[in-house]
Order: C-alpha cells, then sequence, then structure tokens
C-alpha cells in the first residue's frame, strides 16, 4: 500500500509537528469560525444524503394545516375576532409551532454523537470554544425552520391567509430566528445533561405537544380557562405566536402596536421582541454551565 | 531521552468504583509505550484524563511539560486520539471526515489539502476516500481514523486498544505503520491486553492491574527481572487440587526448583520457576513417577510477558481478563464513556 512512497517521505509525513516547523497560529476568532463551518457542514451533507427528515418537516406542518384548518371550518368567523376564518387563525400557529419542534429536536443528533463516541472526537479537538457545536446546531435547525416558514406561508397563502408585506417576512423571520436560538439551546442542553436517546426523547414527547396546546396557536385566549390563560401568557411560543398574527391582520403594523393582550397588561411589538430575546439569554446562559460541566 | 507524558499518582472514581487507584508512569520521548493489562484494569479510564475527556480525582499529567489537568486545550493540540471503537460518521466520505478533523485542529486548508492527500497515499485508502465511511471494512476504518488521529502532526499518537476487532492482515498493516511513525519521531501510547501486542511494538511497558500500575520496564528488562525458565506441568488434562499439592510438595525438594504456583484456573495446572539450563523435564518426570503420578504435558519456556503478569498478580492474564469481565458493569462503564 505504500509502493508509491518514497522512505524518507515517510520522516516527513509522520514526523510531529514540533521537528517539521508547521507554524500554526492562534487566532480563537476565526478558529472558532473555522470549526463552525465545518460542523454545520457535517449537518447539511447529512441533510443531502438523509433528506427524509426535510421532507417529514415540510409535509407535516402542511398536515397541521389543512387538518386543523377542517377541524374548525366551519365555526362562525366573529369567534376569532376580525372576521377571521379559522385557516388564517391558524397560520402563525403553525409557523412558530413547526420551527419550536425541529429546535426542540436539534438535541438529537448530539446525543447519538454521544452515543456513538462521535463527540468524543469533537472534545478531544482544541476547539477555540466548544459553543461551536452550539452555534452549528442552531445554524442548521435556523436554516431548516426557514424552508419550513417559507412553506406554510406559501401554503397558507393558497388557502386564504393572505401574504404579509416585506417587512412583515422580515418580522416573522426574526422572531422564528428568536425562538429557535432559545429552544436550540434548551434541547442541547438536554442532550448534554441526560443519559442517554431514549431519555432525551421522552422529555421531547413530554414537552412538545403540551406547550403547543398551553399556546395561542391552536384558540385564542379567550377561549381558555382562566389557569389557562396564565399558562399559555407564560409560554414563549405565545410570545412568537401573537406578533405574527399581528402581522398577518393587519398590514400596517409598526414596532409599538399592541401585539399581545395577557392577564399582567398588553404588550407591544418591541416588547415582545424583548422578551424572547430575554428568553434566549437566559435559556444561554443557564446552559453554560452545564455544558462546562461536560466540557471540563 | 526526555520524558515527554508524565502520569502521577493518577486517582479517579466512579461512585463507589474506584476505577483508578493509584497510577504513575512516564513515556520517553519517541518511543512506543505499552499499557498493558485485562480489560476493565482501568488503561480506558487513563487515557480518558490524558486525553481530557476525563478529569481525574487527584494526580498529576503533563503533556510536553503542560498540565492536562489545567490547560487542556494546548494538551488537545498535541495528542492525537485513536479510540477503541471507531466513531465515524457512516454518511460522510473518509476524506470529508478527514477535511472535519483538519478544521477541528485549525489546519490551514492549503496545508490541510496537502495532509489529507499524504495520509490517504500513505495508508492506502485513496480507493476509498470518496465513499461514504459507513461502507468501510474494520480495518480501512482504523485506517482512516489513523490518518485522522495524524493531520495535525501530534507529538504523541494515542491509541485505544488498537487491534480489537481486526483480523490479522489489518493487524498486521497497523503494526507497520506504527513502526514507521515511531522512526519518523513520533511518539506512540498504546493500550492494549494483548500480550503479544506490546511484546511486539513496545520499547517500554506499564501493567496496570485493578487500577494501580504494577509493573514498568521494558519487555525484556521486566522478563529478565523475575529470572528462571518457566515450566507448566499438568499432571492430568484437569488435576485434583490434593494431587497437585502433592507434586508441589514433592517438587519443590528438587534443587533446581525456584518457586512453584498451583494455578487453579487452569485446571490445578502447577508453574514452575527453575534455574536456567538445569535440564529439569526429565528429573520432574522421574519424581512423578516416584510418588505414582501420571504427566499430562510439561512445557518449558523463557519468562514471558504474562509471567512477568503472573508474578505481579499471582493470576495470568486471561484469567485475570475472565475474573474482571464478571466484575465490569458494562452498561454502567458505557454510560461513563458517553460523558
Amino acid at each position: 500500500m505504500t509502493q508509491s512512497i518514497l522512505p524518507n517521505q515517510f520522516t516527513e509525513i509522520l514526523a510531529p509537528n514540533s521537528e517539521t516547523q508547521i507554524e500554526i497560529k492562534n487566532n480563537a476568532i476565526r478558529d472558532f469560525f473555522q470549526e463552525t463551518l465545518a460542523l454545520t457542514t457535517r449537518l447539511f451533507i447529512q441533510l443531502k444524503r438523509r433528506p427524509s427528515s426535510l421532507v417529514a418537516g415540510v409535509i407535516q406542518p402542511f398536515m397541521w394545516l389543512i387538518l386543523f384548518g377542517a377541524l374548525f371550518y366551519q365555526a362562525p368567523p366573529s369567534l376569532f375576532g376580525n372576521n377571521l376564518t379559522y385557516g388564517q387563525f391558524l397560520a402563525p400557529g403553525i409557523i412558530i409551532f413547526t420551527a419550536f419542534s425541529g429546535a426542540l429536536n436539534a438535541g438529537l443528533p448530539i446525543m447519538f454523537d454521544r452515543e456513538f463516541g462521535f463527540l468524543n472526537r469533537l472534545l478531544v479537538a482544541p476547539l477555540a470554544s466548544r459553543f461551536s457545536i452550539v452555534a452549528a446546531s442552531t445554524i442548521y435547525i435556523i436554516s431548516l425552520s426557514f424552508i419550513q416558514t417559507a412553506v406554510i406561508i406559501t401554503a397558507s397563502a393558497f388557502i386564504g391567509a393572505g401574504l404579509p408585506r416585506f417587512g412583515g417576512l422580515i418580522a416573522i423571520a426574526l422572531i422564528v430566528f428568536l425562538i429557535v436560538l432559545g429552544v436550540t439551546g434548551l434541547s442541547l442542553g438536554f442532550a448534554f445533561a441526560l443519559p442517554g436517546h431514549i431519555e432525551l426523547l421522552a422529555v421531547i414527547f413530554v414537552i412538545n405537544l403540551p406547550l403547543l396546546f398551553a399556546s395561542t396557536a391552536l384558540a385564542p385566549l379567550s377561549f381558555m380557562a382562566e389557569w389557562l390563560q396564565i399558562i399559555a401568557s407564560l409560554n414563549p411560543l405565545t410570545y412568537a405566536i401573537e406578533p405574527i398574527r399581528y402581522i398577518y391582520q393587519n398590514p400596517h403594523w409598526n414596532f409599538v402596536s399592541i401585539v399581545m393582550n395577557t392577564p399582567w397588561g398588553n404588550f407591544n411589538f418591541v416588547t415582545v421582541l424583548s422578551l424572547l430575546f430575554i428568553f434566549d439569554v437566559v435559556i444561554l446562559l443557564s446552559i453554560k454551565p452545564l455544558l462546562s460541566r461536560r466540557f471540563a | 531521552m526526555s520524558d515527554v507524558i508524565t502520569i502521577k499518582n493518577l486517582q479517579k472514581s466512579y461512585g463507589d468504583v474506584k476505577a483508578l487507584k493509584n497510577i504513575s508512569f512516564s513515556v520517553k520521548t519517541g518511543e512506543i509505550f505499552g499499557l498493558l493489562g485485562p480489560n476493565g484494569a482501568g488503561k480506558t479510564t487513563t487515557i480518558r484524563c490524558l486525553t481530557t475527556l476525563a478529569q481525574p480525582d487527584s494526580g498529576e499529567i503533563f503533556v510536553g511539560g503542560i498540565s492536562a489537568i489545567t490547560q487542556p486545550k494546548q494538551v488537545r493540540q498535541k495528542l492525537g486520539y485513536v479510540a477503541q471503537e471507531v466513531a465515524i460518521d457512516k454518511v460522510l466520505t473518509g476524506k470529508e471526515l478527514l477535511k472535519l478533523q483538519a478544521s477541528l485542529y485549525h489546519l490551514p486548508s492549503f496545508v490541510a489539502k496537502k495532509r489529507i492527500e499524504q495520509l490517504l497515499t500513505l495508508l492506502g485508502l485513496e480507493e476509498y476516500c470518496d465513499r461514504q465511511t459507513g461502507t468501510y471494512s474494520g480495518g480501512i476504518r482504523k485506517r482512516l481514523d489513523l490518518a485522522a488521529g495524524l493531520l495535525h502532526q501530534p507529538q504523541v499518537l494515542v491509541l485505544d486498544e488498537p487491534s480489537v476487532g481486526l483480523d490479522i492482515e489489518s493487524r498486521m498493516i497497523v503494526w507497520d505503520f506504527l513502526r514507521q511513525l515511531q522512526q519518523a519521531g513520533t511518539t506512540v501510547l498504546i493500550t492494549s491486553h494483548y500480550l503479544e501486542e506490546i511484546d511486539a511494538l513496545a520499547d517500554r511497558l506499564a501493567i496496570i492491574d485493578q487500577g494501580e500500575v504494577i509493573a514498568e520496564g521494558s519487555p525484556s528488562n521486566l522478563k529478565d527481572d523475575l529470572g528462571g525458565d518457566r515450566i507448566t506441568l499438568k499432571i492430568r488434562e484437569f488435576s485434583s487440587l490434593e494431587e497437585a499439592k502433592t507434586a508441589q510438595e514433592k517438587l519443590s525438594q528438587l534443587p533446581f526448583v525456584e518457586n512453584i504456583i498451583i494455578n487453579q484456573a487452569q485446571g490445578n495446572s502447577l508453574n514452575l520457576i527453575v534455574t536456567p539450563k538445569s535440564n529439569p523435564i526429565s528429573k520432574i518426570e522421574q519424581t512423578l513417577t516416584e510418588i505414582n503420578l501420571p504427566m499430562f504435558s510439561i512445557t518449558q519456556s523463557r519468562p514471558s510477558l504474562d509471567d512477568v503478569y503472573l508474578a505481579a498478580t499471582g493470576k495470568n492474564l486471561i484469567d485475570a481478563e475472565i475474573e474482571a469481565s464478571n466484575r465490569r458493569d458494562l452498561k454502567a462503564e458505557k454510560k461513563q464513556a458517553m460523558k
């Protein structure tokens, strides 16, 4: 197997770094980008060769939209305010729920990397920061969520939910980004803290649908029992759904429009975005010690 | 030669289990160093501490003078690690995996490209490198893992059980490669529970048993220190302990016999240490005839590494292995390895 290589080349190829003097300069920021890019590339190669998760991820919200839309199809339009059909009411809920579900599953590949020992390959490497693992997952999930969101927005437009203007679409992208960042962080935290994928799946299972039902994705606050109104008004999903719903219903929204009513007051667009941002910061800060402990 | 790895008084517990009681050894620059011991002796835990995957409870680890405990990132740069179970992403091709690895070690892309090509050629992987690694055989995977471990030209390549699960041909390829690597100046640290692997490769070794280093030195020194030739005697294929004891008592009176151990795990066979060149076999046979005992088999040899192990622990490596496998909680170890 080594016929094409001369003996003196062995030394050149196999000698340790100190003897061949290949200078590797340390630049933490450039290193962080390099490793994040490499890890992200890996996730996209996986997606390209195994596209089934993306296909399912596009089909599923589409089915939610059709099935839930049909479930309350005959409900009186006055019920959801502004003469909305249920389909129009539902679209923002499905956008956020889809992004949320995708982000909640972000920890699974990391968990499998742990179980198959691939994570050790990353942990023995001199990474500039092990947060590059988190960054790569986030970039990947956000890309997927944007594809899904685009499909849902297009499909919703066809079933009569209307299409927000360009500024509205940018705002929707920002909201999707904020909710995905926080929930991806949460999921990766679980992936490092829990003992195995069975436990992780159990946690995902327990969180996923209850958070959907305890939000305003499927029904407005006014439909709910009072205790559920309080829970739904604490649920980060509600804070992502309501501004998108407002954008859908009010083409002339602005940053101080009141987009959300809760038992403890009305919030404008900027406040809601700030609360989502705080949610992200709290999650990332709270998983940091967890990651550092694993990453000691 | 200076020491490239120094490990001092390493201790590590997992819950109530003391995986490492007291591990100390040092590896000299440019040598192949072997950690020998049965499965479950603490070899992998030692390697996990060295490669910064685990934090020891106490003790010191230095690689090239840098502490793996306080400056793990610098130490990671100096080490290449080839784990026991090759962890590759089955969906990636070999080349893609190497590119990923090169980026994790921050090689500039022109360096990475050259290193990848060189190592693919050197390890005979060109024809496989564009296929997904899920299609590789065990030997090819191991070679890919070797390439990955060497991309950044580490000072020390650490291999955990390099030939577990390999066929003989692949094992020989790996062994030859490790010798070439040493020739080029890279220090190699391997763990193994195969005596012949350590005997064939290692310049020096440490024997680990139940979380402690029980011997350290070169294979020939360790063997010579034992002195005497070894004789394994079986009275019957499976003798009774009583018969073995009778024979032990009688044989120990022979002038050239230095020591006799009854190995209960091997059908109560007798392990004798005898003065070299004493021509003992005929005299042993004669003695047995005198006390009306038969002889099933007898072999004489120079001391082996297994004898070194036997002398230090009172059992040979295979038996220690079986004993350890009964004691081990593989599920708990797997969990530990994931952390």
